[in-house]
């Protein structure tokens, strides 16, 4: 009888202590996942994989926070959609990659939550435009990654090396042209502006404007294809049917180690240097991490490994980072850059894209 | 078997579900899409409720209608092109064998299966200069020199009429496998020749399947934003392209669904003036 008794406890002994122990094992678990995780956006396709191998791995090793990459749509779908749950007190990615344009978008309604630069010690290292700020002062994001759209040209058609934007006007290049479709993603003013009109400042007023775009319209004829999609232009870039336009810098190189007769000229005036922020949701409740993860991707190595990785250009100063010449020429370049005037795709979008369509499409 | 008109509530009962997928999928987003297009645009910003024209307001303009009229032409031009080629062709199919159908058939409709993406950069590559079909011409020593033949009107409207080419055989074809051959038969025994019998006896008689597939065809041409893009210059870009530009580049929601109404609303009105006009024909 006793030894039934005994074995019943000892079963029920057995079994409690399983649970107990179970759960014991199970609970860090839950709680490091709960605690130290972090969801992160970023462009999806080539960016999020190159992301997730290069640089997400190693950060989660250092620091021991969890990272979920998100994969955005590009275009401003992402923005709508973070400012819509924002609204309801959710936040679908807790830090994301923002082109300026929708970083200003978002200040306008407060979506950014102001980042505290004495948790970044190493934002001193970038470069000061790379630092992105409301109105007030307030940190909105810090410069995740830059890239540079710049003039390529087919080397089988043209054998010497454009050295100005201005050889987009040329006569030669009557049809031969391959440039990008919208006013807010081919910085086309901006350029016109630098080439011609002595500087971006140059498009303050609306006069500057309509004289740019008067300018522009001189390029029609030049032009074969306006483009959207990029695949389009590098098809017909590398065969030769469009050998002139302006592409990004660091795929024009890829296609150049690939053995296309290619090439990028950052012209005098400088290539269009584009960038995207790395910024917080305020409806994000992880401020501590995402503090974190900024903070680490502001390093110099890090953004040398970006460099080398995925191509694009540092946001830090270039002397902090031990990129070689070659690796620095590869994805950028000394020359002063056009920066273009985000402001103005904020205050005046309607009107720049109302004259701009009616410039190319009338 | 006779059908008997519904008597009770319950005779409804298989309506239910077609209904509620129309209301979910069809009802909702439209009148959303409506609602949104009289809400204030926020430049530099979003949106926010409201009732005001604005949207239509900035809609009104030469240009836009010049992009609207463009638009139509356009759709009109790909269904009637359709039609003319898609008539005689199967009307030869459907009088030809039955092995000859069958790989017609699944050589038309595997078209479908391409999307709008591949057939755009197909085409945009067989009329490319460096890689194009005028290549082969210059061999054969029919041309001087290779030519690009895109971006132009012809480019667009070549792959606007393929992409909805298979479309029109399937709404044409059962309608001409049931023409009753002694119809032409007829025809014929009465001294008409070939070309007279089709156009006296068959085109007349397919009037309403040729009024269908011109809309249908008309309908879905209106809707392409990708292949004027891929294919065309921009005065070739269709209103589509643009209301694509302002929702997604943009972010201009209400002046997109402004755009968007506007054109549902003409289309609407056109089909319905193609009803009317076949009613008035079929009354007399």
């Amino acid at each position: 009888m006793s030894d039934i008794f005994n074995a019943r406890i000892g079963r029920r002994t057995v079994l409690g202590a399983g649970l107990a122990g179970a759960s014991m094992l199970a609970m860090p678990a839950v709680l490091r996942a709960q605690d130290k995780s972090l969801k992160v956006g970023v462009y999806g396709g080539y960016f999020k994989d190159s992301f997730d191998k290069n640089i997400f791995e190693d950060f989660t090793k250092t620091t021991g926070i969890a990272i979920e990459s998100i994969a955005e749509p590009t275009g401003e779908a992402w923005l709508v959609q973070l400012e819509q749950a924002a609204k309801a007190g959710a936040a679908p990615a807790d830090v994301s990659m923002m082109s300026q344009v929708a970083m200003l978008k978002g200040q306008s309604t407060d979506l950014w939550a102001p980042l505290d630069l004495s948790k970044l010690p190493n934002a001193v290292n970038l470069i000061e435009r790379f630092v992105n700020k409301y109105p007030d002062g307030r940190v909105a994001g810090i410069g995740a990654v830059s890239w540079y759209i710049t003039l390529v040209s087919n080397t089988d058609v043209f054998k010497d090396a454009p050295t100005s934007w201005s050889a987009l006007w040329e006569k030669d290049k009557e049809d031969k042209l391959g440039l990008l479709a919208l006013v807010s993603n081919s910085f086309l003013l901006e350029v016109t502006a630098k080439t011609f009109m002595g500087g971006t400042n140059a498009l303050d007023t609306d006069e500057g404007i309509i004289k740019a775009l008067e300018k522009l319209a001189e390029l029609k004829p030049n032009v074969r294809l306006w483009y959207r999609d990029e695949a389009q232009f590098e098809q017909a870039l590398k065969s030769g049917e469009i050998p002139m336009g302006q592409y990004y810098h660091d795929v024009t190189g890829l296609a150049i180690a690939d053995g296309f007769h290619v090439r990028s000229t950052f012209p005098k005036e400088g290539g269009i240097q584009d960038s995207g922020c790395w910024a917080l949701s305020r409806a994000s409740k992880k401020t501590e991490e995402a503090h974190v993860f900024i903070n680490y991707m502001c390093q110099p190595a890090i953004q040398a490994t970006l460099s080398r990785k995925v191509g694009t250009s540092p946001t830090v100063q270039r002397g902090l980072t031990d990129l070689t010449d070659q690796e620095f020429a590869a994805v950028s370049s000394d020359v002063e850059p056009i920066v273009p005037r985000y402001d103005l795709y904020q205050t005046k979008s309607d009107f720049l894209n109302q004259k701009w369509t009616e410039m190319i499409a009338g | 078997m006779r059908r008997e008109p519904p008597q009770r509530l319950v005779d409804y009962g298989p309506l239910v579900f077609p209904a509620g997928m129309l209301t979910v999928f069809f009802v909702v987003p439209f009148a959303t899409m409506i609602a949104v297009s009289f809400f204030q645009r926020q430049q530099g910003g979003f949106y926010t409720p409201a009732f005001v024209f604005d949207n239509y307001a900035r809609f009104l303009s030469l240009f836009f209608g010049k992009v609207l009229g463009f638009s139509l032409f356009l759709a009109i031009a790909v269904a009637v092109a359709c039609v003319v080629v898609g008539i005689p062709f199967t009307y030869l199919l459907s009088r030809s064998k039955r092995n000859v159908q069958i790989v017609w058939l699944v050589a038309l409709l595997s078209i479908l299966s391409l999307s709008e993406v591949m057939i755009g950069f197909a085409w945009s590559t067989l009329f490319s200069r460096t890689a194009g079909i005028t290549n082969l011409l210059v061999w054969l020593g029919l041309m001087e020199q290779a030519l690009a033949l895109t971006p132009s009107f012809t480019a667009v409207m070549t792959a606007m009429t393929y992409q909805a080419f298979p479309y029109t055989i399937l709404v044409l074809y059962p309608a001409l496998v049931r023409l009753d051959p002694t119809l032409t038969e007829a025809a014929r025994t009465l001294g008409a020749s070939p070309v007279k019998a089709f156009f006296t006896v068959v085109v007349p008689v397919l009037r309403n399947t040729i009024l269908a597939t011109l809309i249908m065809v008309f309908i879905f041409a209106l809707g392409s934003y990708l292949l004027p893009q891929l294919l065309g210059r921009p005065q070739h870009w269709t209103l589509s392209v643009l209301i694509t530009d302002q929702a997604i580049y943009q972010s201009n929601m209400p002046f997109a669904a402004a755009m968007a109404v506007f054109l549902v609303l003409v289309s609407l009105a056109l089909v319905g003036l193609a009803f009317y006009a076949g009613r008035q024909k079929e009354a007399k």
